[in-house]
């Protein structure tokens, strides 16, 4: 995959308009970041991304070939859902192996274990997922995301929950994997945390992209200037 | 082919480590059976005296009901935590994934019909073993048939509005074939003379229902599950 | 509404208005007398009934296998219109049974069989319009399985009850009768067409304004 191209997207619900006119460019080593007020409609436009949802309007290409579902399309996309695609009753170590002979890779015992360790849960793989904290929860799903090696990740409110070590191994992961030549989009609350780490920022105000105002501030300043000039 | 198959046993597996940690769909769907044969036992019981055929019948609805509602809390399950978008957005082949639900909720009712039909035998004082075999299959042909729609359905009704109801409003017509092959085809293995020509028909008409609308439910799934 | 479909509308609704009075015409049957002749209205209507269901069946498959957004409309339209004579047939078919037999209902398997189908469709309809967003693939879905069902679900029933007159009536319908019974066929599908047509149109538009709504610029 070379690159992911949203082209003049739009995606509604009946009557709600969740979408309208969302278009940009990710290419790798690209980490997008989606920012945006509850509703924005940055889950959608991950749902999208992932393939879990079609456009209502326009296209999303990656690399040379138009994106329609097709498997080998998504065996290369790794998502962190909002909601977490975790079975709570399973135990952690249950989970990723699931996932991982769902994915068909090989040697899933060796992976499972290294994912568990990456995410310091070793200790704990074999407690279920329902007896864990949000963090901890939150940090199998990552693992659970990225067990296949995608090229393409997805990550909604990936911060949440996290302590200050934890998020700080995230952020470094997701510079690895951007080294790596990895496209990540993400969509966070998380200004601060956002500013360092991100390469695009694509403020979603109410469906729409709004156009970073720039002057190369703080993204906290460009984000609040955006929020400003959409209520104007 | 294989990877199908390993899909399939994949979900499946998946499916049994859950519910045997809780056994809880397990047990309330058993006996949720029992208080419908019973339920139906005593409208239909009068004088001591149970009107004809009554026990085919009386079996297959609990079948039904039983089967609606263990369907309806399966596809909950994978609800929460958004699970099934996450089966739909591995590449796996999504009509693996169907079986897979449906194999799971066959092994489900196969158990539930395994304390029933004892049950309706009891009470009934219905000849279950006379002839074992032909009544098994004829269940597993009527099981496998109202499966296959129930399955599809109650995975397309996830993420709809009032799924609760609308799961029997859309499958009971639906399987009205299934009821009735399933019922006059128990009807006649467990009459005082067992007609096995007659039994015979209703579970060839039974064969090709589950045939025909299996391959439709394979090749619905994934138009129908793609938002 | 076009010019075809009005010149239609007018038509049939001349030849509803003619109708009575070529039934009258029509000589009474030897055993049911007058009664029969409900016959001439509910046979057409429940041709139609199944005709819409097929309709809407095949736009189904259109609009969930093909991607015609357009079918979607054609299928909703026929699916009511599949109600509303299933509806006419189910009412129409008691009435002539009662006065022709003695009794309402008889379980005779083509009875049966249209009320398992108008029920599939009544769900349809209950699904389209409770569902929530997205509930247009699903009723496809239900559509298209209705349809597949039609046979077995006649099947069963056949084997399970059979009291109805054979099919075969049709044919050995002296001259007097089968005139009036093709008028009323001919009247009943050109209904079923004008208001297949005006329902369908009225589902695309409301989909045109929809899309409208969602294009505006808020």
């Amino acid at each position: 995959m070379t690159r992911v191209v949203v082209s003049d997207v739009a995606r509604h619900f009946g009557r709600r308009k969740a979408l309208a006119n969302v278009s940009f460019t990710c290419e790798p080593g690209d980490i997008v970041g989606l920012l945006g007020p509850n509703g924005a409609g940055k889950s959608t436009l991950l749902n999208i991304l992932g393939t879990l949802l079609s456009p209502s309007k326009g296209s999303v290409t990656y690399g040379e070939n138009a994106a329609s579902d097709g498997a080998e399309l998504r065996g290369r996309i790794g998502m962190l859902g909002h909601d977490l695609f975790l079975y709570p009753e399973l135990t952690a170590r249950e989970n990723l192996t699931f996932f991982g002979q769902l994915y068909g890779l090989r040697d899933v015992p060796r992976l499972v274990a290294g994912a568990l360790e990456q995410a310091g849960l070793f200790a704990r793989a074999d407690d279920f997922v329902s007896g864990f904290s949000r963090g901890m929860r939150q940090r199998v799903a990552l693992e659970r995301a990225l067990l296949h090696d995608p090229t393409l990740i997805l990550l909604d409110e990936p911060f949440t929950g996290l302590d200050q070590a934890s998020t700080a191994a995230l952020v470094s992961r997701l510079r690895n994997r951007q080294q790596a030549g990895c496209m990540i989009v993400l969509a966070t609350h998380d200004l601060d945390i956002a500013d360092g780490l991100i390469t695009k920022a694509l403020f979603l105000i109410g469906g729409k992209v709004v156009t970073d105002p720039g002057g190369g501030g703080a993204l906290r300043q460009r984000y609040h200037a955006a929020v400003a000039s959409v209520a104007a | 082919m294989t990877a199908f198959v390993r899909v399939v046993w994949i979900v499946v597996k998946k499916d049994i480590t859950v519910e045997v940690r809780s056994m809880e769909l397990l047990s309330t769907t058993i006996f949720f059976a029992i208080t419908v044969v019973l339920m139906f036992s005593f409208g239909l019981v009068v004088e001591g005296r149970a009107v004809q055929d009554v026990a085919p019948a009386i079996l297959w609805i609990a079948i039904a009901f039983s089967g609606t509602l263990a369907l309806g809390r399966t596809f909950e399950r994978e609800r929460q935590n958004d699970t099934l978008r996450a089966l739909l957005l591995a590449p796996a082949d999504r009509p693996a994934i169907y079986v897979g639900k449906l194999v799971g909720i066959l092994l489900l009712l196969a158990l539930v019909e395994i304390v029933l039909v004892p049950l309706v035998g009891l009470l009934f004082n219905a000849p279950i073993f006379a002839h074992p075999f032909r009544l098994a299959v004829t269940l597993a042909a009527g099981t496998i048939g109202f499966s296959a729609v129930g399955t599809l359905f109650a995975a397309m009704l996830v993420r709809a509005r009032s799924r609760d109801v609308l799961l029997p409003i859309m499958l009971y017509p639906m399987t009205v074939p299934v009821m009735i092959a399933g019922v006059r085809g128990t009807a006649a293995l467990l009459q005082p003379t067992p007609d096995l020509a007659i039994a015979q028909f209703w579970l060839a008409l039974l064969g090709t229902f589950d045939v025909v609308f299996l391959t439709l439910a394979l090749w619905t799934f994934d138009p129908v599950m793609t938002d | 509404m076009t010019r075809t479909t009005l010149y239609m509308l007018a038509l049939t609704a001349g030849m509803f208005a003619v109708a009575p009075f070529i039934i009258n015409a029509a000589p009474n049957e030897a055993t049911m007398g007058l009664v029969y002749k409900i016959y001439f209205f509910h046979m057409p209507s429940a041709w139609m009934f199944l005709i819409a269901a097929i309709t809407s069946g095949i736009a189904s498959a259109r609009f969930l296998f093909f991607k015609k957004q357009s079918a979607d409309g054609w299928a909703l339209a026929a699916a009511e219109l599949a109600v509303l004579f299933g509806a006419f047939t189910l009412v129409s078919g008691p009435l002539w049974a009662r006065k022709a037999w003695g009794v309402w209902w008889q379980w005779d398997p083509r009875l049966t069989s249209s009320l398992v189908l108008f029920l599939m469709f009544v769900a349809y309809l209950l699904l389209r319009r409770f569902g929530g967003p997205g509930s247009d693939k699903l009723g496809a879905g239900m559509a298209i399985f209705s349809i597949a069902n039609v046979i077995f679900v006649y099947v069963s029933v056949n084997y399970w009850r059979t009291i109805h007159p054979p099919t075969s009536v049709v044919p050995t319908l002296p001259v007097e009768m089968g005139i009036p019974l093709w008028f009323c066929v001919t009247a009943f599908t050109l209904l079923f067409i004008v208001l297949l047509r005006l329902r369908a149109r009225l589902e695309h538009q409301r989909a045109r304004v929809e899309a409208l709504f969602l294009a505006e610029e808020s």
